[in-house]
C-alpha cells in the first residue's frame, strides 16, 4: 500500500525505511513498507495484534538476523547509512539502536553491573567515570532514588516496573541515538506506566524514539507521528494530533474508535 | 441459589472429580511411601553395619591383610577423592563445552543431532561396558592398569551427564534474555559467557555434582582400569585404590575384618552421596 509521508518540513529525519519486505519463512509479514522517522521525535506504531509492528522494530536492530527462517529486504537508512548491509557489523548497529522489550529482562547479576554491562562492551571507563555513568542512566530512567543504596544487589530483586526502568537504563547507558521500545509498559501497573510515559517524553530531548503499543492513549499522550499499521500494511502515517483527530483512511478512523480491532 | 444446590448434573461430574482426585492422590503417596521404604531401610541397614567399623583407624591406616588386627582404608578413600575429582576435572569442561554448543549454536544443525545422539548413547551406556574400552585402548595398550586410567573411564561417565544437564539448563533460559543482550550489542561469546550460563548456573552446577555423586559408587570403570592397590598410592601411572572397588573385593571375601572394612567404606560413600545431593537441591533452591 502506498501512504504518502506527510512530516512537517521542519523536521530533520533519523531513519528512512524505503521498499521493506519481512518474511517468516514464506510469510509475507511487512509489506512494502516507505517510512521517514524524524529525529528527536517520539513515534508511535499502532494496530491490531499480528500488524506487523513488533517486527518492524526488530528489522530496525536486525534483530530478526537471530532466526535463521527470518529475513528482509529493502532499504533501512539510519542517517544515509544502510542498517541492514551485510557488511555492516550487527552489534555495531545495536549500540546505536537500542531496544527494550515488553517484559523486563534484567541480567543475572548486580544492578550496577546491568548497567555497566553494555558501556564496558564498546568503553574501556575508569570506576568514577562508570560510577557516572550508571548513576546518569538510573537518573534518566528515574529508578536512581528507589536503587542508590542497593546497587550491589541482584536486578531481579526489583519490582517489574523497577526491571523495566532499570532495563531502560541499561539501553541509554551505551549511548545509543536510537531507542525502540517495543510495549514497554504491557507488564505493567499504572503507576509504572505513568513513570516509563514521563521518562519517554524526556527521552526525546537526546533520542529518536520509537513505541509500539496496544495503547491508543499510551500512543495519543506520548508521541508526536504515529503509525497505523494492519496485516503487515502500513496504512497511515502522520502527526499523532492529526491522525488521531482527523484520519485520512477510513480503516485508521475504525481502529482509533473502537469500532476495529 | 446456594452453592451446593447446583443442577444434578454439575453434582454428579463434581463427585466424580472428587473420587478421581482422591484416588490419584492415594495412589501418588503410596508411589511414594513405596520408593521412601526402601530407601529409609537402605540408609537404616547401611547405618547399622557401618557404624560398627567406623573408627579413626579407618581414615587413618591402609587396608589391612585378611585377619590383620587393625586397619582402615585410608588409601581406598584417598584413591576415591583423587580419581573422582579428577575425573570431574576432566570432563566437565568438556561438558559444558559441549552442552554450550548444542544449547547455543548446534541446534539445527547435523552435527548438533549427531553429537547429540552420540552423548545419548554415552549416557545409557553400562558402566562395565566403558570400563572395558577404557581397558583395551589404554590399559592394554600400555599394558599396566593405572589410576590414569580409571579417572578417563570416569570421564566418560560425567561428560554426557553433564552435557544433559548444561544443555536442558541453558534450553530453560527464555529466549527474551538473550535477546535483550544481542539488543545491546553484545557478541554471541559474550551473551553465553555472560548472561545465559549465568543465568543457568545453578542448574549446571546441580548437574556436576550429581554427575560427581554417580561417580564416586561406580565400581565396573575402575575394576579393569585402576584396579586396586593395598597400599596408598598418588601416582597416576600406578593402580590406585578406591573405595567402591575395595568395598566389592572385601564384601565378597570370608575374612570378618574385611568385611566390617567394606561397610564402614559402604556407610562413607553413601553419607558423601548423600551429602552431595542435598548440597546440590540447597544450591539450585537458592537459584531459583
Amino acid at each position: 500500500m502506498d501512504t504518502k509521508v506527510e512530516l512537517h518540513s521542519t523536521e530533520k529525519i533519523k531513519l528512512t525505511v524505503r521498499d521493506l519486505n519481512f518474511y517468516y519463512g514464506s510469510f509475507h509479514a511487512l509489506k512494502h513498507i516507505n517510512l521517514d522517522i524524524p529525529e528527536r521525535k517520539v513515534t508511535a506504531f499502532i494496530g491490531p495484534s499480528g500488524c506487523g509492528k513488533s517486527t518492524l522494530l526488530r528489522v530496525f536492530n536486525r534483530m530478526f538476523e537471530l532466526y535463521p527462517e527470518q529475513r528482509a529486504e529493502g532499504q533501512v537508512k539510519l542517517d544515509g547509512e544502510d542498517v541492514l548491509s551485510k557488511k555492516l557489523d550487527v552489534s555495531l548497529v545495536r549500540a546505536k539502536i537500542g531496544m527494550v522489550f515488553q517484559k523486563p529482562t534484567p541480567f543475572p547479576m548486580s544492578i550496577y553491573d546491568n548497567i555497566a554491562f553494555g558501556v564496558r562492551l564498546f568503553e574501556t571507563l575508569p570506576r568514577a567515570e562508570m560510577d557516572e555513568r550508571v548513576e546518569w542512566a538510573l537518573k534518566k530512567a528515574a529508578l536512581w532514588g528507589e536503587v542508590k543504596d542497593k546497587l550491589a544487589q541482584n536486578g531481579s530483586s526489583l519490582s517489574g516496573g523497577q526491571q523495566q526502568r532499570l532495563c531502560i537504563a541499561r539501553g541509554i547507558a551505551i549511548k545509543p541515538e536510537v531507542l525502540l521500545l517495543d510495549e514497554p509498559c504491557s507488564a505493567l501497573d499504572p503507576i509504572s506506566t505513568g513513570k516509563i510515559e514521563e521518562l519517554i517524553h524526556e527521552l526525546k530531548a537526546d533520542y529518536t524514539v520509537m513505541i509500539v503499543t496496544h495503547n491508543m492513549q499510551q500512543a495519543a499522550r506520548c508521541s508526536d507521528y504515529t503509525a497505523y499499521m494492519y496485516l503487515g500494511d502500513l496504512v497511515e502515517f502522520g502527526p499523532t494530533s492529526e491522525l488521531f483527530m482527523k484520519p485520512k483512511k477510513r480503516d485508521t478512523e475504525d481502529y482509533i474508535t473502537g469500532r476495529f480491532g | 441459589m446456594s452453592i451446593t444446590a447446583l443442577s444434578p448434573a454439575k453434582m454428579s461430574m463434581h463427585r466424580r472429580r472428587k473420587v478421581v482426585n482422591g484416588a490419584a492422590l492415594t495412589l501418588s503417596l503410596a508411589a511414594m511411601s513405596f520408593g521412601l521404604f526402601w530407601l529409609g531401610w537402605i540408609l537404616f541397614e547401611t547405618f547399622r553395619l557401618g557404624i560398627g567399623g567406623m573408627a579413626l583407624a579407618v581414615f587413618t591406616e591402609m587396608t589391612p591383610p585378611p585377619l590383620a588386627e587393625t586397619g582402615g582404608l585410608a588409601n581406598a578413600i584417598f584413591g576415591s577423592a583423587l580419581m573422582v575429582s579428577l575425573a570431574t576435572a576432566l570432563g566437565t569442561p568438556i561438558g559444558i563445552l559441549a552442552g554450550i554448543y548444542l544449547a547455543e549454536y548446534g541446534q539445527r544443525t547435523w552435527l548438533g543431532r549427531i553429537t547429540q545422539f552420540i552423548s545419548d548413547i554415552l549416557l545409557s551406556a553400562p558402566s562395565i561396558v566403558i570400563g572395558l574400552f577404557i581397558y583395551s585402548v589404554v590399559v592394554a595398550q600400555l599394558r599396566s592398569f593405572s589410576a590414569m586410567a580409571g579417572i578417563l573411564a570416569l570421564a566418560l561417565i560425567v561428560i554426557p551427564v553433564v552435557i544433559r544437564t548444561t544443555e536442558n539448563m541453558l534450553a530453560l533460559i527464555p529466549n527474551s534474555l538473550r535477546e535483550a543482550a544481542y539488543a545491546l550489542g553484545t557478541p554471541k561469546w559474550k551473551v553465553i559467557y555472560s548472561v545465559t550460563l549465568k543465568a543457568a548456573r545453578a542448574g549446571v552446577i546441580t548437574g556436576i555434582l550429581l554427575a560427581l555423586a554417580r561417580i564416586a559408587g561406580e565400581t565396573a570403570p575402575l575394576l579393569f582400569t585402576a584396579l586396586s592397590n593395598q597400599f596408598w598410592s598418588s601416582n597416576l601411572t600406578e593402580p590406585m585404590a578406591s573405595l567402591p572397588v575395595t568395598i566389592f573385593k572385601f564384601a565378597m571375601s570370608p575374612y570378618e575384618n574385611w568385611r566390617d572394612l567394606a561397610w564402614a567404606g559402604v556407610l562413607i560413600i553413601t553419607l558423601g552421596v548423600l551429602a552431595l545431593n542435598i548440597l546440590a537441591r540447597v544450591l539450585f533452591r537458592n537459584k531459583n
